[in-house]
């Protein structure tokens, strides 16, 4: 264990012998860094294997005709917009569901904040393929012809994460005494809504959609199960045709998830940043 | 304090105060009764202070009249219109809450104006009018400010202005000056009661600071168990207080106890008539309520009574005399008890002939609040 520890972090450890808390310190950082390490080793060598081999052509050679055969190939340009359609769809019906449902149970009802704790759970604890072999025997002819009906199912899905954003959200903020101000003001349900809770509401609501839109973008068993090829079905399917492509599209869906992710994350930066300078300036 | 800009000139032409009745009110929660047929009546233009430990049911009788609780039964008229089923958002109230209620994504001149944008008036007409009323509570200067960079006075003196701003029929004050300091609480309280006296407006303040309600309001309601114990002006309520449970609450009373006979009661060896509300209280032991300034004091080396401990309050101090084993508080001019020493022998006499007695409590008869 010793010759674990750095030189440097020894004779820390000798310079501070008086100070008891202080003394773990430089152990622990260690260990922090050990931890991370591992960690980013975890995430980050299946990325680095998955790029490697985008970049490789048959031969093992390095190469970009994987890339570069995207756009043209067969079915992508389909699967790649009915997986943006069913984010929007999703993301939409999801806010709109849970937004004033949140509210109003932390408003009214809040008894009933630990029984939708443990109904937003059941997405989780309910496995998928039985979610969506019951949603598909139940569901009427027309919804099942339509790519729709995955949009909702993954309101389910996604609803312990957006119910626990939300909640989270509303309990930061004094709820019932601004929605009071608003209503003693003259301001109506959705007024108060709009104007007074949702705009307070940014952080949450923000983590909500992130979650939602990878969560739509990343979900395979039951749009395969639906008939529907989305994104991952395709990338599953075309790995049978050409793996090297096949691996580079789902590299370029990780790198792009993540790029609007941080577009996202950014822009609510940035607007934080831009009402600050503007008080700042009066 | 920021100087005031003339209030009627900004808020429009002085809007006649509505009459305001409560009548009957009841509301239950579970077990509980919060409002247990409380009545009372507000003249137009009226200030009134609802008064009353934690619990009594002012804060409840506040949000009915703001249309924010339901009753069980009862009701709430405004100029004889009955609104006990209008909605909070249809009573033109403004109001005032304990915590602080500005919206935290809107700066302080999208604050006051949010009522304005909700009667859809004109942007330009709701940013003047909102400046206006920045300027008649002294923050014109904050107006691009957001909550989080005001402190706890500003962000109160806004939302005042924000519940100013609608022009409303009754103002409603929820215990606005709870959470401030005490040099900004004395401010804002002087601020409030100039505002309200220039535009007329009815007003209707609930607190459980008794000096902030004395020195406030036009009338006070001391409330009890969800009922109204006594209404009226604060020198009546202090100086003539109908119940015990009131001369209790409100300002600073001895309990000495005493036995009553036909009417009439022993005190310091006077015999003293018992107040006319209190009279049907039986014969037999019972204790005299006595504020402090209701006593006077004389050395005396040949008395029983002596002086256990002075404290300065500026012009007069208060003196703790002990009587035949029960501490009783009397007010002395300073200049006067400077000369009476910790110990000194002293006579103790009534100032009042006429007493207020209450049932003898359980605790340690004497025992002072």
């Amino acid at each position: 264990m010793a010759s674990l520890i750095p030189d440097i972090v020894e004779d820390a450890l000798v310079a501070v012998p008086e100070a008891p808390g202080r003394r773990r310190r430089p152990r622990l950082r260690v260990w922090r860094a050990v931890v991370l390490f591992i960690a980013g080793a975890y995430f980050l060598i299946p990325i680095y294997a998955g790029l490697r081999f985008s970049f490789e052509n048959d031969a093992g050679h390095l190469s970009l005709y994987a890339v570069k055969a995207i756009p043209s190939e067969p079915g992508f340009s389909a699967a790649f917009w009915l997986s943006m359609r069913l984010a929007v769809v999703t993301l939409a019906l999801t806010l709109v569901l849970m937004v004033p449902t949140s509210v109003y149970v932390h408003l009214k009802l809040p008894r009933l904040r630990r029984l939708l704790d443990f109904v937003t759970i059941l997405p989780i604890v309910i496995p998928p393929i039985v979610l969506i072999l019951g949603v598909l025997r139940a569901a009427p002819l027309w919804l099942r012809a339509s790519p729709y009906l995955l949009s909702l199912v993954y309101v389910i899905l996604s609803m312990p994460f957006v119910y626990r954003s939300l909640d989270a959200g509303l309990s930061a903020i004094d709820l019932k005494t601004l929605v009071e101000a608003s209503r003693s003001l003259g301001g109506n349900w959705l007024n108060t809504l709009w104007r007074v809770v949702v705009p307070n509401l940014r952080s949450a609501l923000l983590s909500a959609t992130v979650l939602t839109l990878a969560l739509v973008l990343g979900e395979f068993t039951m749009a395969s199960l639906d008939l529907w090829t989305t994104l991952p079905v395709w990338i599953y399917q075309f790995q049978q045709v050409d793996a090297h492509v096949s691996t580079a599209v789902s590299m370029v869906s990780l790198i792009g998830t993540w790029l609007l992710i941080t577009l996202i994350v950014s822009l609510d930066r940035s607007q934080s940043r831009r009402t600050r300078r503007r008080t700042n300036n009066s | 304090m920021t100087e005031l800009v003339d209030a009627t000139r900004i808020a429009g032409p002085a809007p006649a105060g509505a009459r305001v009745s409560l009548e009957g009110l009841v509301r239950t929660y579970g077990a509980t009764r919060a409002l247990n047929g409380f009545s009372l009546a507000i003249e137009p233009g009226e200030f009134v202070a609802l008064l009353g430990p934690s619990g009594c049911g002012k804060t409840t009788a506040l949000r009915v009249l703001a249309g924010f609780e339901r009753l069980d039964s009862g009701r709430v008229t405004v100029d004889g219109r009955d609104v006990s089923k209008v909605s909070a958002q249809h009573r033109d109230m403004g109001m005032v809450f304990q915590s602080y209620s500005l919206f935290p994504n809107m700066n302080a001149l999208n604050n006051v104006a949010f009522g304005l944008r909700m009667r859809r008036q004109h942007a330009t007409q709701r940013r003047q009018k909102a400046g206006e009323l920045l300027e008649l509570v002294g923050l014109s200067d904050q107006a691009s400010k957001y909550p989080h960079q005001m402190s706890g006075g500003q962000q109160q003196r806004v939302a005042l202005a924000r519940a100013l701003a609608i022009e409303p029929r009754v103002l409603l004050l929820d215990e606005p000056l709870s959470a401030l300091d005490a040099k900004v609480r004395a401010e804002l309280r002087d601020q409030i009661r100039q505002l309200q006296q220039r535009l007329a407006i009815t007003t209707v303040f609930v607190t459980h600071d008794q000096e902030e309600a004395l020195s406030m309001a036009d009338r006070v309601c001391v409330m009890s168990a969800g009922r109204a114990e006594q209404t009226a002006t604060p020198a009546a309520l202090y100086s003539r207080p109908t119940t015990s449970f009131v001369a209790e609450f409100v300002g600073v009373s001895s309990r000495v106890p005493v036995e009553s006979e036909n009417g009439s009661v022993v005190l310091f060896g006077e015999r003293c008539r018992i107040r006319a509300s209190d009279v049907g209280l039986p014969d037999g032991p019972l204790d005299a309520l006595l504020r402090p300034e209701d006593v006077t004091i004389t050395p005396d080396e040949t008395a029983k009574p002596f002086v256990t401990h002075k404290s300065f309050l500026g012009a007069i101090t208060r003196v703790i005399v002990q009587v035949e084993g029960v501490a009783v508080r009397v007010d002395v001019r300073s200049d006067v008890a400077a000369d009476i020493e910790l110990g000194a022998r002293v006579r103790v006499a009534v100032v009042s002939r006429d007493v207020l007695v209450a049932q003898r409590t359980a605790t340690r008869p004497g025992s002072t609040q």
